[in-house]
């Protein structure tokens, strides 16, 4: 029964490198501990070769030039642990968390899926790699001499079952402690055993009279001869990423620099575990906290109809500014979010210095991709997004949508959706929704197609189109005999004049039993004008008394 | 300068005979590397006819034939012409062939149940409500997209004269401009069966500003794609752009409290004395004439055509 073991070396720099790749070339030690007594926690292969070590003191390193010091961020430690499960998990159910830097997984069964066992090391090693860290894979009859050869090997290394020994033996003593030292280190040290090859030619009793159970279970590890089950894992789906800012950002164009790196991140741990994101939070931690006015203008407005983007929750703390971003359709395109989020910062920018960026995503199963070739052309989600979220920047949020009509008779009422058409099936009819349509039609008091004259190709008989003043228009009405006779509408000059012809009146009220009550009479009324005749829709306000010109046919 | 070409006839002496000047500077064009693959315009395969579909009302098809995917379409007139309620038309037939369409509402005009009772799928139906933004366009990323869409004089050849130049656009004009950089947004991003673009309410005055690249710019993104833009508006201001072009004129239909609909105002001082409505006349409908001003799609006819229907008043009841 094969195992895999996913080795991180140098775990706190390479969690560090994860987010900043370009300075993979250079020397990187990573800084522990408060300001005047800091210590160089891990370092990486090239500062090694220059002669820094953990415990050095800041100040002993600061006269290495090359040498790049960062701060060890538990953040974006715990976002690479995160990383690393998912990559095991991408080919394995059967997971082990050994520790924060080390993941064992079960590979029975897996090469009818995945081929052959050198390929399944690579491919894991390349699935490290993609998620942004470089890790030692070693494969092993069992767990035990897996993470052995993966923690003394580096790279990939398959260890056939039988050659455990002779694989192992080229090791050295101290990868049996993973780098903690102990007592019988020393001893070993003492009587001149130097690898494994050496510990595993002990004689066992004379080993076990000297050292007891203890000896035996480390030259078991030198022999690879232990076995051991997994202790499998389910880690929950939480898919995070973050990083704490040495110096504050000011500008979006930097913090959208950030942000491209954590969400390719994020999008490859998504797509590692085969899922997509339908709701991405973004936390900024501020410097200087949020001024009234910024609170203001980041105020919620999750009322329906704001389009694509919506402000969450107040913060709790008044350090913090919370973004979330809610998409009509699971998507796993980091450039796609970065642009979205770039225009949703654009429209509502934090206020203040930015010292910490967490993102995280709601992990949802992808849509599936496959449609039907004779349906009608719709928008790509992932590009109407975008283009919504434009023009939401242009005419604002509120103002791009769909409308849905509202379950009254007062006039304008009705709201703006997200506008997010639905997939029609494959006859191109979408039953459930027509049936919905018809059925608000006759909430509002409209009649049903059936009542018309309708052909067999679609056609109908077209209606009377008013276009609607938004305000409405204040007029003077002169009447004679309660009819309208003269209007003169000061904010539009072509609707003065005498009235020709006026129909009506119309009487329409509700909502008496509240306090927003409403009650109306309509005239439809013609002028003369210069173009020609003019029909327009004139409203008296019964409860104010006053004369509005709402709208025009057309 | 003389190129020696030989011409025999009949058995006769070989002459030299000069070649035409034109004739050997095309050749001499024909030769240059460069021109090698530019195919000669009176080779060229004819553009295949664009797909015509249906705009929800019979008469107009018959006048048209329908309207073009992949073409600008334009459909103008008056104040109570009929406009909004062929566009309500085309809408509705456009959303019941499940296709998504785009409501460009540059004065923010739309009346939702005018909507609802064309039968649009509000549901497929993107409208974009142009006019008073808190938000100025202040993102780059738009403007870095659009920055040739807008109105001549944004930048440069805006009339000196007009004093809204010196104080910035007035309102009319910022909604206009929203609505053109809304449009090509929704033109690139593509998947519209239907973007319309609503001038019904924007001045001919002002419309008449909106320059001939933006037209052209419109009209080389859609024809690519299968969709249809269709252009509402007062007087035709796409000028050359349009594949097709409409014009609409109406009288207005009112009925008795018999129930007996007629036609008035086609005359309206004769008519008003004997037709004076009383209390029970109401508003039954506008009778639409269209006018098919212009058509690339195929030979201009020898006289005006025209097609005329009727539309139905609604009330909520």
């Amino acid at each position: 029964m094969p195992f895999a073991c996913i080795f991180v070396p140098d775990f706190p720099v390479e969690a560090l490198l994860r987010a900043e790749p370009e300075l993979r070339t250079q020397a990187v030690a990573v800084l522990e501990g408060k300001a005047p007594l800091q210590k160089i926690f891990a370092v990486n292969q090239k500062a090694r070769l220059v002669g820094i070590s953990p415990e050095m003191t800041k100040v002993q390193v600061e006269a290495c030039s090359d040498l790049v010091l960062r701060v060890r961020s538990s953040l974006q430690e715990a976002a690479a642990h995160a990383a690393l499960l998912d990559c095991a998990q991408s080919f394995s159910p059967q997971v082990e968390d050994a520790s924060c830097d080390t993941v064992l997984l079960d590979l029975a069964g897996l090469e009818p899926l995945f081929g052959p066992l050198p390929k399944i090391a690579r491919d894991l090693a390349r699935c490290a790699c993609d998620l942004g860290l470089e890790t030692n894979v070693a494969v092993a009859s069992n767990p035990d001499t897996a993470v052995l050869a993966a923690h003394g090997f580096a790279g990939v290394t398959v260890i056939p079952e039988g050659k455990e020994a002779e694989q192992l033996g080229s090791l050295p003593v101290e990868v049996l402690w993973m780098g903690s030292g102990s007592q019988i280190q020393e001893i070993f040290e003492r009587w001149g055993i130097r690898n494994l090859r050496a510990l595993a030619a002990l004689p066992s009793i004379a080993l076990s009279e000297r050292l007891g159970q203890e000896g035996i279970r480390l030259q078991q590890l030198a022999r690879g001869r232990t076995f051991r089950s997994l202790v499998p894992i389910e880690p929950p789906l939480v898919f995070e990423e973050g990083i704490e800012l040495e110096y504050p950002l000011v500008l979006l164009e930097p913090l959208a620099f950030l942000m491209s790196r954590l969400l390719e991140q994020l999008c490859a741990r998504l797509s590692a575990r085969a899922l997509a994101t339908q709701e991405l939070r973004l936390h900024l931690e501020l410097e200087n906290g949020f001024h009234a006015g910024d609170t203001e203008e980041c105020g919620i407005f999750d009322h329906v109809g704001t389009g694509t983007l919506s402000y969450l929750e107040r913060t709790q703390s008044r350090r913090s500014f919370h973004r979330t971003l809610r998409l009509p359709v699971p998507l796993l395109d980091p450039k796609v979010f970065l642009k979205l989020l770039q225009l949703d910062l654009n429209a509502h920018p934090p206020g203040a210095p930015i010292v910490k960026i967490h993102l995280s995503a709601e992990p949802v199963r992808p849509r599936p991709a496959q449609n039907e070739l004779f349906l009608p052309p719709s928008p790509e989600p992932e590009k109407l997004e975008l283009t919504l979220a434009r023009i939401a920047g242009i005419v604002g949020s509120n103002k791009v949508g769909s409308l849905q009509l509202l379950d009254t008779y007062r006039p304008e009422t009705f709201q703006m959706r997200r506008f997010a058409p639905a997939p029609i099936d494959e006859n191109g009819s979408r039953e459930p929704k027509s049936a919905r349509n018809n059925q608000k039609r006759e909430e509002i008091g409209l009649k049903r197609s059936s009542d018309r004259s309708q052909g067999q190709t679609g056609f109908e008989t077209a209606v009377t189109a008013l276009r609607i003043f938004r305000p409405p228009l204040r007029a003077t009405v002169t009447l004679h005999q309660g009819r309208p006779v003269r209007i003169a509408c000061p904010k539009r000059k072509e609707a003065c004049g005498e009235i020709l012809w006026a129909a009506g009146p119309w009487r329409s009220s509700g909502d008496w039993w509240e306090q927003e009550g409403w009650s109306r009479d309509e005239w439809d009324i013609t002028l003369q004008e210069t173009t020609g005749i003019t029909l327009y829709r004139l409203v008296r306000d019964l409860f104010s008394g006053r004369w509005l010109l709402e709208g025009s046919y057309d | 300068m003389f190129s020696p070409v030989f011409s025999e006839q009949m058995g006769r002496a070989v002459t030299f005979v000069p070649e035409p000047e034109p004739v050997l500077a095309l050749r001499r064009l024909a030769a240059l590397p460069k021109l090698a693959g530019v195919t000669p315009a009176s080779q060229l395969g004819i553009r295949p006819l664009p797909e015509m579909v249906s705009s929800g009302i019979r008469e107009i098809d018959a006048l048209t034939g329908g309207l073009p995917r992949g073409c600008l379409s334009e459909i103008c007139g008056p104040s109570s012409s009929g406009r909004t309620s062929v566009l309500l038309a085309v809408l509705a037939a456009a959303t019941r062939r499940g296709e998504v369409g785009a409501l460009v509402d540059t004065t923010d005009a739309l009346d939702p149940i005018s909507a609802a009772s064309a039968e649009v799928d509000l549901e497929r139906l993107l409208w974009v409500r142009c006019g008073k933004s808190n938000i100025e366009s202040r993102t780059s990323d738009c403007g870095s997209q659009t920055s040739n869409i807008g109105f001549e004089g944004r930048d440069a050849g805006f009339d000196d004269r007009c004093p809204s130049h010196r104080r910035g656009p007035t309102p009319q004009l910022r909604s206009l401009e929203q609505a053109l950089r809304v449009t090509d947004l929704l033109l690139q991003s593509g998947g519209f069966g239907l973007i319309a673009i609503d001038l019904g309410d924007v001045p001919h005055t002002a419309a008449r500003r909106i320059p001939l690249a933006s037209w052209f710019r419109f009209q080389r993104a859609v024809e690519t794609t299968p969709t249809v833009l269709l252009v509402v508006d007062q007087e035709a201001c796409a000028q050359s752009c349009a594949a097709l072009l409409i014009r609409l004129q109406s009288s207005i239909l009112g009925r008795q409290s018999s129930g007996e609909e007629l036609s008035i105002f086609s005359d309206p001082l004769s008519e008003r004395d004997p037709n004076w409505p009383t209390q029970a006349q109401l508003l039954d409908g506008l009778h639409i004439e269209g006018e098919l001003l212009r058509s690339r799609l195929g030979r201009k006819p020898s006289q005006s055509v025209t097609a005329a229907f009727a539309t139905r008043a609604v009330r909520i009841a």
